[in-house]
Parts: structure tokens; sequence; C-alpha cells
């Protein structure tokens, strides 16, 4: 009993030090002993119009413009197939641009559901100032979810693709 | 009019340009790093780009990611803000070789005025006073020496190529001279690797006082007066007032009709502030010119009616002045303190942190400029400071006492401000007598 009441002390003093300093997330290991400590976000106002994660099973948001691409078709149904997977890793933009799903308009996609992906296998290129990047998977694995469509905006940090790693 | 652009800062700024933008129905286009990605001005933008890791350098300074962000939102232009990329004449160039507008002055405009010898050459040719200096470094002494007589004590000795006050030394008269040139020298090798040193008159309790300026693309150019900014830490703005109490009606038209000269001769567009120093004697010296909108803006909007942001986006969209300078007029006296999230305790350390409660001031005369709400977590990636406090009022005196109720009524809890800085300074005697110089906060606080 002495130790849950050590224990809950121990905890209540990490919650107060999270609270104080902003943290959301806290991991602790002492040799076997482990505290994981994971807080909700401070409450905002209403949320901006264009998160940079889009949940599953929902078209990405990115940049509301229309696509500008020819393949004006989302293929996120397949998105939507998926379930909310927790352990499918995320393939996220690296920078601000233009997502091309082919290597020219008339090329066959980069990558499909169900495509094995090594690191450095090209999934998407993204234009950025005239110049074409191409983006690499960075894992191993197979694609399950393709979260955005040709000739999207997409901005730093969005989710492109997940991923169920090796 | 521009009718969409993309504002190329963060914080207060960029919801203040937000603000100018939808009240001249401009679209207005944010972009954040992941550190911003909960601030709730975001929310007001009409879109909001996600440009990089809280990292300023992999996001509000890095100029291809705002550049792409501006591309794939289709705007006509961007506006910079105040620091960052504001002053950056290569992102100036990157903008017009990309064909999207930049809100501010041209590219060669902004490089001269950016010079500081090459400002400097500008006012003289104006006619502008500069603070008197030899030319460049000067080796011999006895020409120095000469020099500093034809100036007038006292003078300061300054390392070529120095920095951080060191390699620099007050002289008063001529007995102390020889010694303080040849220490300066050793100095200034020591800590430079550099013996070359420069005179300048040194100019004594000077008030630092700035002209608002602004110009629009055919030459016409305006100014809206004045801002007192002797309230200053280490070179950092605290606190700034207009009028400049501490001239007359004939000084402020010379500072200003100087400010105006300069700004035509480097052919300027779009907003600028022209900074100078007033010595006790009402004499008064270009220092530099800064080509941007400044954080303290307010104070000037409040006394003279008019919205340089407003002003800002109608010249950057073609517009030119339609109004005379005599239709100009400063009514009453702004103050404006700047709230940083800082302990000034330990020296106005930086106190990074989650507000967990604020409840801003209100009430006639006052206005709060701030990006910050209750639950907002201040970050260290960025400078400390989370709101500006301006008032306005018919008389200076006015203006302290609105001042002083609004400081009281602000709580910004549990960081450290500060706000008990600034109570203190505006309950100073000196401050009051508006007795003050830029050395002021460092001898008083």
């Amino acid at each position: 009993m002495a130790d849950k009441d050590a224990d809950l002390k121990r905890i209540k003093r990490l919650i107060k030090i999270m609270e104080e300093n902003g943290l959301v997330e806290v991991e602790i290991q002492h040799g076997d002993d482990k505290i994981a400590l994971k807080r909700a976000q401070p409450q905002m106002v209403v949320g901006h119009p264009f998160a940079g994660i889009a949940a599953p099973g929902q078209e990405s948001a990115g940049v509301a413009s229309a696509p500008k691409g020819d393949d004006a078709s989302a293929r996120t149904d397949q998105a939507a197939s998926a379930g909310a997977d927790e352990d499918l890793a995320e393939i996220k933009s690296p920078i601000v641009g233009t997502l091309y799903a082919t290597p020219s308009p008339d090329s066959e996609n980069y990558v499909e559901v169900g495509l094995r992906v090594e690191p450095q296998t090209v999934v998407c290129i993204i234009e950025a100032m005239k110049v074409m990047n191409e983006i690499k998977a960075e894992i191993s694995g197979t694609i399950r979810e393709i979260l955005v469509s040709n000739g999207q905006a997409v901005e730093y940090g969005q989710v492109l693709f997940r991923v169920k790693a090796d | 009019m521009l009718s969409r652009i993309l504002i190329a800062n963060r914080g207060e700024i960029a919801l203040r340009i937000i603000r100018a933008c939808h009240e001249l129905g401009i679209e207005a286009v944010a972009v954040y790093s992941q550190a911003d990605k909960d601030a709730p001005y975001l929310q007001f933008a009409d879109e909001a780009i996600c440009i990089g890791p809280p990292d300023c350098a992999e996001s509000y300074l890095n100029i291809p990611r705002i550049i792409s962000a501006a591309e794939v939102a289709d705007v006509e232009a961007i506006h910079p803000g105040y620091g960052f990329l504001a002053e950056n004449s290569h992102f100036a160039e990157v903008c017009r070789d990309c064909g999207i507008g930049f809100i501010g002055p041209s590219v060669e405009a902004m490089a001269l005025l950016g010079d500081k010898v090459a400002a400097r050459k500008l006012a003289e040719k104006v006619s502008v006073p500069v603070v008197p200096g030899s030319d460049g470094a000067i080796e011999d002494e006895s020409e120095a020496l000469k020099l500093a007589n034809k100036m007038g004590y006292p003078v300061i000795i300054k390392a070529a190529a120095g920095g951080g006050g060191r390699g620099m030394r007050v002289v008063h008269n001529d007995i102390s001279f020889r010694s303080a040139f040849s220490s300066a020298r050793a100095e200034a090798d020591a800590a430079f690797g550099n013996s070359s040193v420069y005179l300048e008159k040194f100019i004594v309790e000077p008030r630092h006082v700035e002209v608002q300026v602004m110009a629009d693309n055919e030459g016409n150019a305006l100014h809206f007066y004045e801002r007192d900014c002797s309230i200053q830490r280490r070179h950092q703005k605290m606190i700034e007032e207009s009028p400049c109490s501490a001239i007359d009606k004939h000084a402020r038209e010379e500072l200003c009709e100087s400010a105006l000269r300069i700004i035509k001769e480097a052919k300027y567009s779009n907003a600028a502030t022209v900074e100078f120093l007033v010595d006790k004697d009402k004499n008064y010296y270009f220092i530099e010119a800064n080509a941007r909108i400044q954080v303290e803006h307010p104070v000037t909007e409040m006394v003279t009616g008019h919205d340089l942001i407003k002003w800002q986006l109608k010249i950057a969209g073609g517009e030119t002045i339609d109004i005379s300078q005599r239709s100009i007029k400063l009514t009453g006296a702004a103050i404006e303190c700047r709230i940083n999230a800082e302990d000034p305790q330990k020296s106005f350390a930086p106190c990074p942190g989650t507000i967990t409660r604020y409840i801003p001031p209100g009430g006639p005369g006052v206005r709060v400029d701030t990006h910050v709400c209750q639950g907002w977590t201040v970050s260290p990636n960025y400078d400390s400071m989370i709101a500006k406090l301006i008032v306005h009022q018919q008389t200076r005196a006015e203006a302290i006492t609105t001042m002083r109720r609004a400081l009281r009524e602000f709580i910004i809890e549990p960081i450290k401000t500060t706000i008990p800085a600034c109570l203190e300074i505006l309950s100073h005697n000196l401050f009051v007598k508006n007795k003050v110089d830029t050395g002021f906060v460092e001898r008083n606080l």
C-alpha cells in the first residue's frame, strides 16, 4: 500500500510538472519500472481549417483549392476502406508544394495500396518552386492508405501515405 | 487593390495583417510552423499552410518553403511583417523573380537603406545631419586627435571590426585621448584580430526619436510624425510613445522633413521608419532607416487615426497617396508597452511556458495587439513578445494614468512577464516628467 501511495505522489508531481511546462507526453523508465503519461492538448478555440493530419477514411484537407492535376478523382476511397489502425507508419510531406502521383502524365501511379516499398522507393513527386522533388518511402513495408490525390497541394508534415511497416 | 496575399510571419503581426486584409476585402493566407499549429489567429486566415518544424530556419526563415506556399496558395503578394525576412533583400529578390509581389520597398531601395554606410552617405547628400565621425578607419593618432577637436568632445573610439560594446572608449578631453586611442587599438586587436578603429561624436544622453514614413510607387511620400522610443534595455525597445514631447513644433517639422528627403532620395516605396538620436541640446542626427513596418506602429496609428498596414496593402496594390500631408494631424498622446514573457528579476531571461490565465485590459483608450489567449503556450523558439498594450488619451499625463490602470488589469499567469517592469517605469518620476534618454532603463531599473 505504501508503494502505491508513493507512486500516486510521484504521478501527481509529474502531472504538475507537465502542466507547468506545457508538456503533452512524458515517459520515464527506471530499470523495470516505467511510467507513461499523456495529457489532452490544452483546449483552444475551434481548430483552424487546414489540419496537417487527415484522419483515416477522410479525404486529406491540405490546401483546399481544387486539385490542379489531370487526375481529379481522389484515390482516397481506398483510404476509406481501411479502418483506423494505430500500427500504421506515416509518410509525411517534408516540404510545401504540389503533389504528383505519377512520374509523368501518362504513367502509372508510383504506388498503389498493397504495394511493397523499401526505404529508397519513390512514392510520389512534390513540386516546389519548379523543382520536382522525389519523395522516398524511407521505410520498409506495405502501402495501406493513400491520403492524397494527383495535383493536390500539400503542406509540411501532411500525411501522404500510411504504411504497414515490416 | 490586391485580392489575395500570403503573410510570411507569425504571432501578433500576422493577426494584425489578417485584420487589415479583411477590412480591405483581401484574402489572407497564413503560414505556420508546427509550434504554432494551434495558434487561434490561424482560424481567421482564409487559408493556413504548415511550412515546417518549429525551428525558424526550417519555417519562418525558410525562403523556398515560403515561396512554395505562396505558389500553391496562388497569392499575388507576400507581406513579410517585421523581423524574419522583412529586411532580407535576397528574399525580396526571390519574390520578384518568381513573379510574386513584395509588400515593401524594391530590392534596391531595401538594400540601400540596409547598408548603414550607404544610408549615412545618402543622408549627408540630402543635408540631413548624421552622427559626426571619421570617414572609415583612422590610423594616425594625431589625425584622430585633430578630428576629435573638430567634432568636439566627448568622442567615442570604436573598433571597426567590433561589436558587443568591446573595443570602445569614450574620451572627454585631449589629455586622455592618447592613452585611450592606443588602448582601444590594443583591445580591438586582442578581441577581433584587427586594430582598426574609427571615431564618432559621442552623443550624451540621447533620445531615440524615429519618424514614420510612407511612400508610393510614384515618388510621393508622407510622414506620420514621430515616435519617442528612448525607453530601451540593451537596444531593445520597451516603451514607445507619440508625440515626442521633448521636441518643439519646429524641431518636429525639421525631423519629419529630413526623413522624407532621405526616403525620396532612396526612391523608396511603402512603409519605413527613419531613426534619429536627439541630444540634450536638441541637435538631431540620422542613425539609420528601417525598411519595414515596425513593432510600434500602433502608437502612430492611435495619434494620427491612420491604419498603416492598410496603407502598405494599398500601395503594394498600386494605389498612390491621395491625401495631403496637411490632412494628417497629431491628436492626443499614445503610449505602447511591449509585454514580453521575460523575468525582470532574472535579467529579463525569457520565460516560455503555458499561460493558464489570460485576462487583457479594456476600457476607453485601450488597445491590445496580441496573438495570445488563455491556454497558449509561449514557445522558446521565437521572440518573447506576447502582447502590445497601447493607450491613447488627450494628454500624455492621462495616457500614463490609463496605461498604469491597464497594466494593473492585465492578468497573465503563471509565467513571468515585463508588466511589473513597465509599471515601475510608468510610475518613475523621471518618466512622468519626461526626463529620459536611452540610458534611463539601465540606470534606474
